[in-house]
């Protein structure tokens, strides 16, 4: 199955050369040729990456748009590109988030700025190879490459502690993705080819099941970030700019839990079940404990990093309550939880990104993330109160925001494999709102606490249709997130029905 | 039909989104008129639709509008279920909200957030419509969640006012406890009924019943049924402020006195009575749930209504009466008297609304002096003002041929045929409540309209009756809050017009009992006359005359001799006191010691120990090779990674 136009190349290579080409050939000198130069390659890629949605069949799971040619022959390794109901929707989102983030950067950056909107474009490609890698070792060279630019973001445009910050960023995420890479390695050994769809069919031992998924998790579980491997994106999102930030929340962290999916849960479902029990215990710890460190935090920014990963907790909740929904026969939940911990997935890309874009909004202005240092700014900033009320709602799951259908989801799924998991994830519901809300309400409501801030200006037109675009998507993917799910549902049954089966047993085929 | 539907719920939504959007545009003028205009045509659309209902001509209507998700064989959707039930709150939402509008023009008129103002307003009636017009749980949680934010944005819509952003967090946060409860609910009905659609789930629900399902989360065995209902019943405690979740109420009187009518008295804080009247057919099932609805209720109507004696703020005796009358409407639910309930919400909607809007009218008039301790004798300068509040207090404590009497006194009387646990409590509970409700009623009504003039000489001078938008709505409000009764009791009351909505099982004949002794309108109301309630209401009204008109030394004196007592009250049980002392302080306390204890020291700086001493071992290297290029850096990342991939591969491969 070829296609004419090499879709997935061109939204990997597209930005790639683009970058590239900004950073060698159009330089420091004409600041404003580069941010045009930068703005038109990434909306050129957004309006490519449509095409996949437009293009897509969603009635199967099969990968589409393939591209498949040998790359290292010796090995078996294979330039070979697909994509599914679950890498659309993550593409998509990437090179959205990449657009919004060159514009956002058009005054805020003056230190390099071509350099700045270079690494954003290459972190694009990479990070749209990322999904649609079809072959492992590829995915894995583009995983670890998507790390060097978001170094370079926030080692050179970072805050004060940048140097820490990068250094505790890098050592987490490499020390888990070499285990990754051994575990790929293995498999591709034992395959005898590195394509992720016959990994899937591999037959393996529980032991063997047992490592693979240990190496997996390092991976993943640092990338989401799960507790208690946490702890390093709190600093890298204080030190990081905006940007960095923005794409840090809302693209990098899917990385882990789109790994869950294409690689831990089909390549050893025996072993996923066996300590599904424990990523649910660590997911719930995410929710209630991180939910209760964001409440008592000082500083923004580490307030929406840490609400990040109560967020991403409901990502890992539903992945991994599938297997207790499925022993119950609940297939219909099952979907719940699945879709839920996608739709949430996709959620968090908007509202995270919103809210740092919102911070950054406030930090140009103030140079400071503390909240101590703000009160009152919804009188002298009105526009940007209402769009800021907007994704403080959304992070604490309102109905009508696309925040509250992941979760939604994935609390009816829990409640079905088991009614504490409910309860426990269901005090999101004041623990998110008891901290976006609490935010809020110091920093832009009250008495306007200084001069600094009366004499604040509104946001330009170029944020508030930033915003407001977001905004938008937030509200509509609340009001009705039936596209979105419709997109997923052919390749969510396809892991539920086939994915999923025991490997100890006789293998049923699962064709597609 | 689904097209006057929409319209009804759109055009609030679209009146919202022009005043809130193009406010500047259309100025203040062009903003009151188009929301006007949405919420004036819903109300004539929703009365006409009624005018079906009681002729007969509709019984009801349960249309998809669209499908929100499909998961599996499990389909979401976005609809109406227009019924009797439905179609009465459309009227009373319409209504009084359309009152609430014109009201606002001249409570409103100086207000730089003018035209902010109606765009909330309007998007609350948006919100509320979707909420009783739903036929799914989904819709029903949409629209619940839905009317708590416009509750939060409009309580703290002097969002200057440090008073008024503390009431809305907490408003929200307290609703939200209650909204957790009620999720929980709706997965709980998901999990045993594979939907979430209502009419599927009722008709499910007596076969399901029989099954005698169990739930076990380790404090024992539990009905499933019981279970569901009592988790959906938080939900309705948080939103209708049942005790302990009716902390939010009073500090909500912080936002502008029209919302105080329009959503913490006739609809908003409904929306839990309603929703338990919507649920008729699974709580009907559940004795347990019952009890748990009748003795919350009794609970609630007694003791906040003894709170309102003690207030000093105009709005929060309103507000605490408020609580106490909402007690009485859950009370009804747990005795099964879901029509008496939703008869008494309807007339109390009519009448607090006046109250409230009065009460707004004085506060006009006294310059936003809200203490009614520098009131008094208001009578002579605000007659449209005074006849109106004299008006809503005689309905609100229950006087003959008011309306609140027929609804108040319906359920009474069906709280004591009732036969299930804590119905004895309850009745006592609410017949002593009669009295209260008259005690606070009459203090306020005496303190502010009667009494001697209390103002500073310059409030006095320019104290006047309120502008014609002003009153109007009032007079509009007065009329149904004396004879809306009259017209509907016997249909709604006794007659059949819920028979279809409403499930009561046989075994809960409370309102039937009562309603064999009815005759006529006229005769219960002068059959009144020889029972204990109305009596109740007379010696409430002696004694607050008494106390804080002939003799307001005793009062003082009184509350001097029972220190104790009095200071439990102004600090309305020491409930709040608690929340913040105990609970939220704890909740800091976790939060802080998770983040400096757990995550700072034990794995950042136990776990994690090793790969610190590496990253000084690597800020070592760094600081060797620095060469301020952040290039260099990450060249080496590169090269290392390059020969650990080459080692890996040609280890394994080669």
């Amino acid at each position: 199955m070829t296609h004419q136009v090499p879709w997935l190349s061109l939204l990997i290579w597209l930005p790639i050369v683009a970058g590239i080409v900004l950073l060698f050939i159009v330089g420091e000198k004409r600041a404003i040729v580069a941010k045009w130069f930068a703005l038109a390659a990434s909306v050129m890629t957004f309006i490519f990456s449509l095409s996949l949605y437009t293009d897509y069949d969603s009635s199967t799971a099969v990968l589409q748009f393939v591209e498949r040619s040998i790359w290292i022959e010796s090995f078996g390794i294979e330039y070979y590109l697909g994509v599914d109901g679950f890498s659309i929707p993550l593409i998509i989102l990437t090179s959205l988030m990449t657009v919004i983030v060159v514009i956002a950067s058009w005054q805020t950056i003056s230190h390099r700025i071509a350099m700045y909107l270079a690494a954003f474009l290459l972190m694009c490609g990479l990070m749209n190879g990322v999904f649609s890698a079809a072959d492992s070792i590829l995915f894995y060279v583009f995983w670890e490459a998507t790390l060097i630019p978001m170094f370079l973001v926030i080692g050179i445009w970072g805050g004060a502690n940048r140097v820490y910050a990068t250094i505790k960023f890098f050592l987490y995420t490499f020390v888990g993705s070499v285990l990754m890479l051994v575990a790929l390695i293995y498999l591709g050994l034992a395959a005898n080819t590195f394509d992720i769809s016959q990994l899937h069919k591999l037959p393996l031992t529980f032991l063997e099941q047992h490592y693979i998924f240990w190496a997996f998790l390092f991976a993943f579980a640092v990338k989401v970030p799960m507790w208690p491997v946490h702890t390093w994106l709190p600093d890298a999102h204080v030190e990081a700019p905006t940007g960095g930030s923005v794409i840090l929340a809302a693209i990098m962290l899917k990385l882990g839990t789109y790994g869950f999916i294409r690689f831990s849960l089909p390549i050893a479902p025996d072993a996923a079940i066996y300590w599904s029990e424990m990523m649910i215990v660590l997911a719930l710890i995410a929710v209630v404990y991180i939910g209760l460190v964001a409440l008592v935090q000082k500083d923004m920014k580490k307030l929406i990093a840490y609400s990040s990963i109560a967020h991403m907790g409901f990502v890992v909740l539903g992945f991994f309550i599938v297997f207790a929904l499925l022993a119950k026969d609940r297939s219909d939940a099952a979907v719940l939880a699945m879709q839920g911990g996608l739709i949430q997935m996709i959620s968090h890309g908007f509202i995270s990104g919103a809210l740092f874009l919102c911070i950054g909004v406030l930090y140009d202005r103030m140079h400071s993330r503390n909240i101590i240092d703000y009160g009152g700014v919804a009188a002298s900033m009105p526009k940007f109160a209402a769009l800021f009320m907007v994704f403080a709602m959304a992070n604490s799951g309102l109905p009508g925001t696309s925040g509250f259908v992941g979760e939604f989801f994935v609390i009816l799924a829990a409640f079905q494999a088991n009614p504490w998991y409910a309860i426990l994830a269901g005090t999101t519901l004041v623990l998110g709102a008891a901290y976006s809300l609490w935010m809020y309400r110091r920093v832009m409501f009250g008495e306007v606490l200084n001069q600094q801030v009366a004499e604040l200006s509104d946001v330009s037109s170029r944020e508030f249709y930033l915003l407001l675009l977001l905004a938008l998507l937030v509200i509509l993917f609340g009001v009705w997130p039936a596209p979105l799910i419709d997109l997923m549902s052919s390749s969510v049954n396809h892991l539920l029905s086939c994915g999923l089966q025991s490997k100890l047993t006789t293998i049923q085929s699962c064709a597609l | 039909m689904q097209n006057t539907l929409l319209t009804i719920v759109l055009l609030p939504l679209l009146g919202s989104v022009l005043a809130g959007l193009f406010g500047n545009k259309i100025g203040r003028k062009g903003a009151h008129l188009v929301t006007i205009f949405g919420v004036g045509v819903s109300c004539a659309l929703s009365m006409q639709i009624m005018w079906g209902f009681i002729d007969g001509q509709f019984t009801s209507f349960n249309i998809s509008i669209y499908q929100w998700a499909t998961l599996g064989d499990l389909t979401l959707e976005v609809g109406f279920l227009l019924d009797a039930l439905s179609a009465t709150m459309l009227c009373v939402v319409t209504f009084v909200s359309l009152m609430v509008h014109i009201y606002t023009i001249g409570y409103m008129s100086d207000d730089p957030g003018y035209q902010r103002f109606f765009s909330y307003i309007s998007l609350f009636t948006f919100s509320m419509l979707v909420l009783v017009l739903s036929n799914n749980f989904l819709q029903l949680f949409f629209g619940w969640e839905a009317v708590g934010v416009v509750s939060y944005l409009l309580i703290g819509f002097w969002y200057k006012k440090d008073s008024a952003v503390f009431a809305n967090l907490k408003a929200f946060l307290v609703n939200r406890v209650g909204d957790f409860g009620f999720l929980i609910g709706i997965a709980a009905v998901l999990f045993y009924f594979n939907s979430l659609d209502y009419q599927t789930v009722f008709n499910a629900a007596p076969q399901f019943v029989e099954l005698e399902h169990k739930i076990d989360i380790g404090f024992g065995e539990w009905s499933a049924i019981t279970f569901i209902c009592i988790a959906l019943f938080i939900g309705a405690m948080g939103k209708s402020a049942q005790v302990p979740l009716h902390v939010w109420l009073p500090d909500s009187m912080e936002g502008p006195t029209p919302i105080s009518a329009l959503i913490h008295a006739a609809t908003m804080v409904t929306a839990g009575v309603f929703m338990v009247s919507r649920m008729s057919p699974l709580f009907e099932f559940s004795d347990t749930a019952l009890s748990f609805v009748l003795i919350i209720g009794a609970i609630t109507a007694l003791f906040m209504g003894i709170l309102g004696i003690v207030q000093n703020d105009i709005k929060r005796v309103i507000a605490y009466s408020t609580l106490s009358q909402l007690g009485y409407m859950v009370a009804a639910l747990g005795a099964s008297a879901y029509a008496a309930s939703i008869f008494h919400l309807m007339t109390h909607a009519f009448f607090k609304a006046l109250l409230f809007l009065a009460a707004g009218s004085v506060i006009i008039g006294m310059h936003h002096i809200q203490d009614i301790r520098y009131m008094g004798n208001i009578r002579k300068y605000m007659p449209i003002t005074f006849i109106t509040s004299l008006i809503g207090t005689l309905a609100l404590v229950g006087f003959p041929f008011f309306s609140g009497f027929y609804s108040k006194d319906a359920i009474i009387e069906s709280v004591k045929f009732s036969n299930i646990i804590g119905s004895d409590f309850a009745y006592y509970s609410l017949l002593i409540g009669v009295f209260v409700t008259s005690l606070y009623s009459f203090r306020l009504l005496f303190l502010v309209f009667f009494s001697q003039e209390r103002m500073t000489e310059s409030t006095r001078r320019h104290l006047q009756e309120s502008p014609k938008v002003v009153w109007v709505p009032l007079v509009m409000l007065a009329i149904p809050s004396i004879a809306i009764a009259w017209f509907s009791t016997d249909a709604m009351l006794f007659g059949t017009f819920f028979d279809n909505v409403i499930f009561v099982k046989p075994e809960h004949p409370a309102l039937a009992m009562f309603s064999r002794e009815f005759t006529n309108v006229w005769d219960f109301a002068l059959h009144g006359f020889q029972t204990l309630p109305v009596w109740l209401v007379i010696l409430g009204a002696v004694i607050a005359y008494v106390f804080f008109v002939l003799k307001p030394h005793w009062s003082k004196r009184l509350s001097e001799s029972l220190s104790g007592v009095y200071n439990l009250l102004v600090n309305h049980y020491y409930f709040d006191a608690f929340n913040q002392k105990v609970l939220v302080a704890i909740g800091l306390l976790a939060g802080n010691g998770l983040w400096k204890i757990s995550d700072q020291k034990l794995i950042d700086g136990v776990m994690v120990n090793g790969s610190a001493k590496a990253i000084g071992f690597f800020a070592g290297i760094v600081r060797h090779i620095q060469t301020g290029n952040m290039y260099h850096y990450v060249l080496f990342m590169m090269v290392g990674l390059i020969s650990l991939l080459s080692w890996l591969v040609w280890t394994f491969v080669g």
